[in-house]
């Protein structure tokens, strides 16, 4: 039943991950885009963490966290970069 | 014993899962980028943290004697950025004067958000015309 499940909600993510890439290209400004790399890169922790689930292995998550402390990181230097014209001053 | 926890399992997933959907449909849907913020930060957070609740319980659960705690550093590092990026792509809708459509309140607060100003000051100032009870 589990693997069962974890099927099911994979394709629930990707979904969700094909309806934010359209709203990445289909996005009418920057800070759309912006919004719409930040929901991806939370889906795609989602994908390695129901593929940890998938092999019974608890070694995903360490590239989990990697992947949440980088897209954190992104967003932040992006939104810096929209805001103020410069990364670091 | 074994089949409760994979139904307790299934049934953290499923709901982990549809709050991630539904913050990507509101992503997708909604008109005004005010509106979409809402979606993803708060709906895709909490399926997040559906997800990392049911990892933590099988991981627990399969091996006795032994927590797994990397899914809760995921989820407090999660839960801690995800209101700091809103908040600052709100200030950059705000800082790039983004259109909204009229049914968005606060709309008189961009141009004192994009000359750096508090909102009190602002109003003192009289820029808007809108009086607020202090």
């Amino acid at each position: 039943m589990l693997s069962f499940t974890v099927i099911v909600v994979s394709i629930m993510v990707v979904v969700a991950l094909i309806l934010n890439l359209w709203r990445l290209f289909a996005g009418p400004d920057l800070a759309d885009r912006l919004l719409a790399l930040d929901t991806m890169y939370i889906n795609s922790i989602a994908l390695i963490i129901l593929l940890g689930i998938w092999l019974g292995s608890t070694l995903y998550f360490e590239a989990a966290l990697l992947i949440a402390m980088l897209g954190f990181v992104s967003t932040a230097a992006l939104c810096k970069y929209l805001l103020r014209g410069d990364i670091i001053e | 014993m074994n089949f409760i926890l994979e139904l307790v399992v299934s049934i953290f997933l499923l709901i982990g899962g549809g709050f991630i959907l539904v913050g990507s449909i509101g992503l997708m849907r909604l008109p005004d980028f005010m509106m979409r913020l809402h979606a993803p930060t708060k709906a895709t957070t909490l399926g997040m943290g559906g997800l990392l609740i049911a990892s933590m319980i099988l991981f627990t659960l399969r091996e006795p004697g032994h927590i797994s705690v990397h899914e809760l550093l995921i989820t407090i590092f999660l839960f801690i950025t995800a209101p700091v990026s809103a908040h600052m792509m709100a200030k950059t809708a705000l800082h790039q004067k983004l259109k909204m459509i009229s049914r968005t309140r606060g709309q008189e607060l961009i141009d004192p958000a994009s000359q750096q100003l508090a909102p009190k000051q602002s109003l003192e100032q009289g820029n808007d015309g809108v009086s607020v009870k202090s």
